[in-house]
């Protein structure tokens, strides 16, 4: 029962990071049909950047995570106007392709300025033990939890009740009908970058809080893959459901199967499995092509 | 199709070379291609052998991306089935390679054929996360299936030309010989591929799969020979890969490579057998001459060293970016504007 509890708070707090990755790339393809393969390569960035400012640096954690998000959302926003705006209406190729140059240069960007090897982050939020029950976490991770919960609370409201929340959810619907009673497309594009660059560099700080910071932290815009097809691609209670579904599953096939190698592959059998009975998952819209 | 040439019969217009011009361009290719290695060394006969063996692979999958429409992120698992297939028939049963390549490719055509099945019922993106998944499985079989592939231990292929013969020393000279005249016989079967009923077939299923169907074209035995004929190169490719590097390990056919044979024939030109070689020649030669020049820089910054491969890794995705954005159709389509413009001069219209 302990280990039982103790795999599922683990799980729990690795769901929560995919969450806030998974948030920004349904965002993404929500409002522009774009699968962005280098949503991982945002959370590295996001960590780098978090890094710089307090562990290069030295400056207040509250400002240097202001002035993190501040520089991702900028980058989202430069990102979409030059590498993504041309593409519109590319075939689908193409628009993966180009995600996924930008997911190599982004890295190289990264791995050229600060090297490859890991680097310890000043941790600003406490790692002090925590009990419940007879599990042992450390509060980092239940604060990941908690952040997680609430960019959903806020997306959720965000959605419903601010102006380009809903001008979002228009432009996601059909992008025609948003242009003809006056919404600007090409503003929403960039406020969904802007903003998945932010969920994913908030994932950043947050693992590299955890973790520590180094490369290899990109590795998580895979692992996203699997979440988001479990949710639905357009679902942002999905992305947190089967976040947390995926944390979960890997969790326990690392705990309770053989030597735990599962737990790698785990979630692309998953994948596997979702793609063959129901394509847009839990929760997502039911209007996927059939050949 | 280019204007300005008029066909009175049918085989001429089938034919694959229309004017003199072309005909004698190709006859140039060729000498080139046969004087090559006799006054290349290793260095230049390694970077055509890469070049070769990368064609191959690029051809394959452009059958199935750039021809077909299916969008495959699974390359590298497929490479490394043909090689793992090659470099254990050859330890285990010390079969030769005249066999074992072709093994090679045959089992990756029936593994590839395998995972088109979910081609049947998914498109676009979500075939291209179902391939993604495909990779990331067959990867880790193969690292923990440690009975029959050695696990994460690299293997050491033997090159045997009979049955209980020695292992052969094959210099790069030789082995020259062996990926280009395997790539000349790829290329033609390619190019003919799509003179023929099935290549056509392949070709309406990408403009338009519902179209074809009505038009009588089974989707589901089409897919699959698409996955397979597409499998089947690439599994030649990684056959040759496992007898001419000699060593295979996982880390050879991750999704790094994937991505690598994506981006040389969307470089390259996708839809374009010969995009796919003059993509592989450039995403064989760019990183080699970023590594030169780097090294030619080392003395002047001297933390040079330790830049080239980031350097190597964002020119990689620039280029991948800039090719889309600006010329999406590839290398194929910029040589042909060139062509097109000197052929006309001065009257370019």
């Amino acid at each position: 029962m302990d280990k039982f509890l103790q795999l599922t708070l683990t799980g729990l707090t690795s769901g929560a990071v995919y969450a806030l990755v998974a948030l920004g790339f349904v965002l993404i393809y929500k409002s522009s049909d774009v699968i962005n393969f280098a949503q991982g390569e945002f959370l590295l960035i996001g960590a780098y950047l978090a890094y710089f400012f307090l562990g290069q640096l030295g400056v207040h954690w509250s400002i240097g995570v202001i002035l993190t998000l501040i520089l991702a959302a900028a980058m989202g926003v430069v990102i979409e106007r030059l590498v993504l705006r041309p593409l519109i209406g590319e075939p689908i190729i193409s628009v993966i392709m180009v995600t996924i140059g930008l997911a190599s240069l982004l890295k190289a960007i990264v791995g050229g300025i600060w090297g490859t090897n890991p680097q310890i982050f000043p941790a600003f939020i406490p790692k002090q033990e925590v009990h419940i029950v007879n599990a042992v976490v450390t509060a980092d991770k239940l604060w990941a939890i908690v952040i997680a919960l609430i960019f959903l609370v806020i997306f959720t409201l965000f959605f419903r009740y601010n102006k380009e929340g809903v001008a979002m959810r228009a432009v996601a619907d059909d992008q025609q009908a948003a242009l003809s009673v006056g919404i600007s497309v090409q503003k929403i594009f960039a406020w969904a970058w802007s903003i998945a660059a932010i969920t994913a560099a908030v994932a950043g700080i947050i693992v590299a809080n955890v973790l520590e910071v180094s490369p290899n932290l990109s590795g998580v815009g895979l692992h996203v893959f699997p979440v988001v097809i479990l949710g639905g691609l357009d679902s942002i209670p999905g992305a947190l459901i089967g976040a947390a579904i995926i944390g979960l599953l890997e969790a326990y096939a690392g705990g309770y199967v053989g030597d735990g190698s599962l737990a790698q592959v785990i979630s692309y059998i998953v994948l596997v499995i979702i793609l063959m009975i129901r394509p847009y998952g839990l929760f997502g819209k039911e209007i996927i092509e059939r050949v | 199709m280019e204007c300005g040439i008029f066909h009175s019969t049918y085989e001429k217009d089938m034919a694959l070379r229309h004017t003199p011009i072309e005909k004698a361009r190709l006859a140039l290719v060729i000498l080139f291609l046969l004087i090559f290695p006799f006054v290349a060394d290793n260095y230049w006969l390694n970077l055509a052998n890469t070049i070769g063996v990368v064609a191959i692979g690029a051809i394959g999958l452009n059958i199935l991306t750039g021809f077909t429409g299916q969008i495959s992120l699974g390359q590298g698992a497929f490479l490394a089935v043909g090689a793992y297939v090659a470099a254990l028939m050859s330890i285990h049963w010390g079969a030769p390679m005249w066999l074992t390549i072709p093994s090679g490719a045959i089992a990756t055509a029936l593994i590839g054929a395998i995972f088109g099945i979910p081609s049947l019922r998914l498109k676009g993106l979500y075939l291209a996360i179902a391939t993604l998944a495909a990779q990331e499985i067959i990867i880790w079989v193969i690292t923990h299936w440690d009975a029959v592939t050695g696990g994460v231990d690299a293997l050491n292929t033997k090159n045997y030309l009979w049955f209980g013969g020695e292992n052969h020393y094959f210099s790069e000279f030789q082995f020259y010989w062996i990926i280009m005249g395997l790539a000349v016989v790829v290329t033609l079967l390619t190019v003919n591929i799509f003179r023929t009923r099935i290549g056509r077939a392949f070709i309406a299923i990408r403009d338009q799969d519902i179209a074809a169907e009505v038009m009588g074209i089974d989707l589901f035995r089409y897919k699959m020979l698409a996955f397979a004929t597409s499998s089947f190169f690439v599994g030649i490719a990684g056959a040759l890969i496992a007898h001419w590097r000699q060593i295979v390990t996982w880390e050879r056919f991750t999704i790094e490579v994937s991505i690598f044979y994506l981006a040389v024939i969307i470089i390259g030109g996708l839809g374009s057998v010969s995009g796919s070689i003059y993509g592989a020649i450039f995403m064989v030669m760019l990183p080699a001459i970023l590594n030169n020049i780097g090294k030619a820089l080392s003395g002047v910054i001297p933390t040079m060293d330790i830049l080239i491969p980031f350097v190597q890794q964002a020119v990689f995705g620039l280029v991948i970016i800039l090719f889309l954005v600006f010329e999406p159709e590839g290398i194929a389509k910029m040589w042909k504007n060139i062509r097109d413009y000197f052929r006309l001069w001065p009257f370019s219209y």
